[in-house]
């Protein structure tokens, strides 16, 4: 994609339009999309607890919380290093870049680790996501919605790190500078919004 | 990267066209070529959904008859010839999902979109080219899968188009494995397709406007298609979220709509509906578009209150958010709650109204030119409003109770998707045939499939009104079972013998469209003598657009009969037009005026 070429064209037709370049805007409104969807299995959680609580268990009785909560950590933590990768980029500093670039890829499969670990524990503990294998405390329904949503989390972050690893191989071949780094900007943006959406699944998947 | 690369890019847009046939017809990231692209996969996709009603058709006028061509589908289907329940079943299912989804969502959004927005906003390409390119072959696959549900075993879905659980969600309900399972990855897949659309539809019109192409100077068509990809940016995630749910419920073994361990069929009904309303609007408005274009062009008029056309199309998208429990009225509600969707549904009439008497209010006493286009787009008016008219009907929870899921609903959302929808496809279809193809079609030949189709269109659905009075049930194999619907069995046989016409009159569409696309006469840049930029390009347009130039707007698209142009001696002005006075300055006056 050659951000500078798409620059130039925004700066042509600066008139009408946001001053926003395309790749930007255009990610801003696929996150739009991506809150609906999330909205929309959230809701659903909502709506399937709250007519059969008995089949959720007590908070930490079933699920790992401090190790998730560690997770989670991990993947705030990750979020800073992105926003530390696109402030060394906007000074032109591609040390830093690659630096942080790689930090948050890692931070990103760290993650995706923990999160795997916790899948294999669960699954052997007879939490599963169907009727008939489900043995643990609480219901079926529990086990379905938690892999449903923590798994649709984990894809997201899972295409996350793909794209980061791209961008950081185009980082380490020097194709971001101080002027043009779209790439960066909108790996941030996407990377952000996958954070987000994890604290509040953290929440109300672990914590309540 | 390099700022080497601009001026080249430029240079090969403007001059010399050296990509291979792959890139320039097959994987094209031309928005028109993918316009095209998709005007023939749904069209496509139109005539198999037309042929599966046929078959629906078939057994309802002809219970337990043999059908002609039987012989053909496997004993789970055909008993002898004779239809089974099964197939019956499965060919509503598959008939409702093609239309809506594969027929006329990609023929007003996908077609359209594609082609119209970087043509109308004077644009050289979308946004992303590439991710356009892909929207198209996602759908692609996408249909492949739905298609190829056919040839699995036991058929494909059966449990309607809305899929309502539990009876898709478990196998065991409805007979249907393998197929059920396709239906939902075809439409998750079409749904990432649409997603890809509309980002790139949006990020568009927002920000590769021409200098001088404000807001309130875009043409209609242009304003419906980015309120629809709004609606679909936001819907579609729902019912992906929806389809994934019913997915897992059938592979995975998790019970989210299967009461027996705790799930909830009224679920996926909010879920479905949540999504399904907007829908309606993503599968009305685009045509609202096209036909407002039209007709402001066939009267030689402004276009009669452009804001008001455009707020009004606004506030049914709005709208639309906020009125799906009216799907559901019968599905358990609390009455109250039954209550604020009824009022909010008929608040729906108000922009409907607006809109409908803006088009007459165009036509009034306009110099009006009767030419094909025109005559489906006044034949989308008069439809629109007796299916919005049955539509009321239908929101009163007290009228819905008996109403709800016989004919009645039928006639109304055939009114409003075939009589709406698909008459302003036609309507566009040949308007911008022109620009796409550089000939035009055949006025006359235009003319007899549109009074054909017009005539019989009325004889299938206007009856299906009654038949819903009389307590026809909407998904019914055999009506002729029932005592109360004896009486249905001469309007079921008419019907079908009206439907078999309507069907075979538009093989006159299909030999005007392939004749013309040979052997029509050629069409200049402005056949219609419209104002809008698109007609500004050469037909076809190259690669590009417009040789590499850049335009300037100076008016709105609907100055029709103004007495600047009359001064010239003629009744339109393009929009890239300079103005002769002071008037009409970039970004000063707005359109219509």
């Amino acid at each position: 994609m050659d951000h500078a070429v798409e620059q130039m064209k925004v700066d042509e037709r600066l008139e009408p339009g946001v001053h926003v370049y395309n790749m930007k805007f255009g990610m801003w409104v696929f996150l739009l999309s991506e809150v609906m969807f999330f909205t929309g299995l959230i809701g659903s959680y909502i709506i399937l607890r709250f007519a059969h609580p008995e089949m959720w268990a007590e908070p930490g009785k079933v699920l790992n919380v401090p190790l998730t909560g560690f997770n989670t950590f991990v993947l705030i933590c990750s979020s800073v290093t992105m926003v530390k990768s696109f402030a060394a980029i906007q000074n032109g500093d591609q040390a830093g870049l690659r630096k942080w670039l790689v930090a948050t890829v890692g931070l990103g499969a760290l993650f995706l680790s923990i999160q795997a670990v916790e899948y294999y524990k669960l699954y052997h503990e007879g939490f599963a996501p169907s009727v008939a294998m489900y043995k643990a405390a609480g219901g079926p329904l529990y086990g379905a919605t938690f892999y449903t949503m923590t798994g649709f989390h984990g894809a997201h972050v899972t295409i996350g790190v793909l794209c980061l690893i791209f961008t950081s191989w185009r980082a380490f071949k020097g194709k971001y500078t101080a002027t043009s780094h779209a790439g960066v900007e909108i790996m941030g943006l996407y990377w952000h919004f996958v954070d987000l959406v994890w604290i509040i699944l953290f929440t109300i998947v672990y914590l309540m | 990267m390099s700022t080497m690369v601009l001026p080249h890019e430029k240079q090969s847009h403007a001059h010399h066209d050296d990509r291979s046939f792959i890139q320039k017809y097959v994987f094209s990231t031309d928005h028109k070529i993918i316009g095209i692209q998709f005007l023939f996969m749904s069209l496509l996709f139109l005539v198999l959904g037309g042929g599966l009603a046929m078959v629906v058709r078939w057994q309802l006028g002809f219970p337990n008859q043999p059908m002609p061509g039987g012989g053909f589908f496997s004993e789970a289907m055909m008993n002898k010839g004779i239809m089974l329940p099964e197939m019956y079943n499965a060919s509503v299912t598959m008939h409702g999902t093609i239309m809506v989804f594969f027929a006329i969502m990609p023929l007003l959004v996908g077609v359209w979109a594609n082609y119209l927005i970087p043509l109308q906003i004077g644009a050289d390409d979308m946004a992303f080219p590439r991710i356009n390119m892909a929207s198209f072959w996602m759908a692609f696959v996408a249909g492949l899968l739905m298609v190829a549900s056919f040839f699995v075993v036991a058929g494909p879905a059966n449990a309607g188009w809305t899929g309502y659980a539990p009876l898709s969600a478990n196998p065991e309900y409805s007979g249907v494995h393998t197929g059920q399972q396709l239906w939902c990855l075809s439409i998750i897949l079409l749904g990432f397709s649409s997603l890809a659309g509309s980002v790139n539809y949006i990020t568009t019109i927002v920000n590769m406007r021409a200098p001088g192409m404000t807001w309130l100077r875009l043409p209609l068509s242009t304003w419906s298609l980015f309120i629809t990809s709004i609606l679909i940016l936001l819907a579609i995630p729902v019912l992906a979220g929806a389809m994934i749910l019913l997915f897992f419920d059938q592979t995975l073994g998790t019970t989210f709509y299967q009461p027996e361990h705790g799930g909830q069929p009224l679920l996926w009904q909010h879920l479905f509906w949540f999504f399904g309303h907007p829908e309606v609007y993503i599968l009305i408005l685009p045509a609202m578009g096209f036909v407002s274009d039209i007709i402001a062009n066939g009267s030689r008029k402004p276009i009669f209150g452009y804001k008001a056309m455009v707020f009004a199309m606004a506030g049914l998208a709005f709208l639309s958010w906020v009125v799906w429990g009216h799907h559901m009225f019968m599905s358990g509600m609390q009455p109250m709650l039954g209550g604020a969707f009824m009022v909010s549904t008929m608040v729906i009439a108000v922009p409907s109204a607006i809109k409908t008497f803006n088009w007459l209010g165009t036509m009034w006493r306009g110099n009006i030119r009767f030419h094909s286009p025109m005559l489906h787009a006044w034949s989308f008016v008069a439809l629109f409003v007796i299916g919005g008219l049955s539509g009321i009907f239908l929101a009163n929870t007290p009228i819905d109770i008996p109403l709800h899921d016989t004919y009645f609903v039928v006639a109304h959302i055939h009114y409003v998707l075939f009589g709406g929808s698909l008459f302003g496809i036609f309507g566009a279809i040949i308007f911008w045939f022109p620009k796409m193809f550089g000939r035009l079609m055949n006025d006359t030949l235009g003319k007899i499939h549109w009074a054909i189709t017009f005539v019989c269109f009325n004889m299938v659905f206007w009856p299906m009104h009654k038949l819903g009075t009389m307590g026809m049930m909407r998904r019914i194999y055999d009506p002729t079972q029932y005592p109360h619907l004896q009486e249905a069995t001469p309007i079921n046989h008419t019907i079908s013998l009206w439907a078999f016409a309507l069907y075979g009159a538009q093989i006159i569409f299909v030999v005007n469209f392939f004749w013309s696309l040979f052997k029509g006469p050629k069409a200049g840049n402005n056949p219609w003598e419209a104002n809008g930029l698109e007609w500004v390009a050469p037909s076809p347009p190259p690669h590009g657009n417009w040789d590499g130039e850049l335009l300037t707007v100076y008016r709105g698209p609907y100055e029709y009969s103004s007495p600047e142009a009359e001064a010239n001696g003629t009744d339109f002005i393009l929009q890239s037009e300079k103005p002769s006075s002071r008037q009409g300055a970039p970004g000063m006056a707005p359109a219509g005026h």
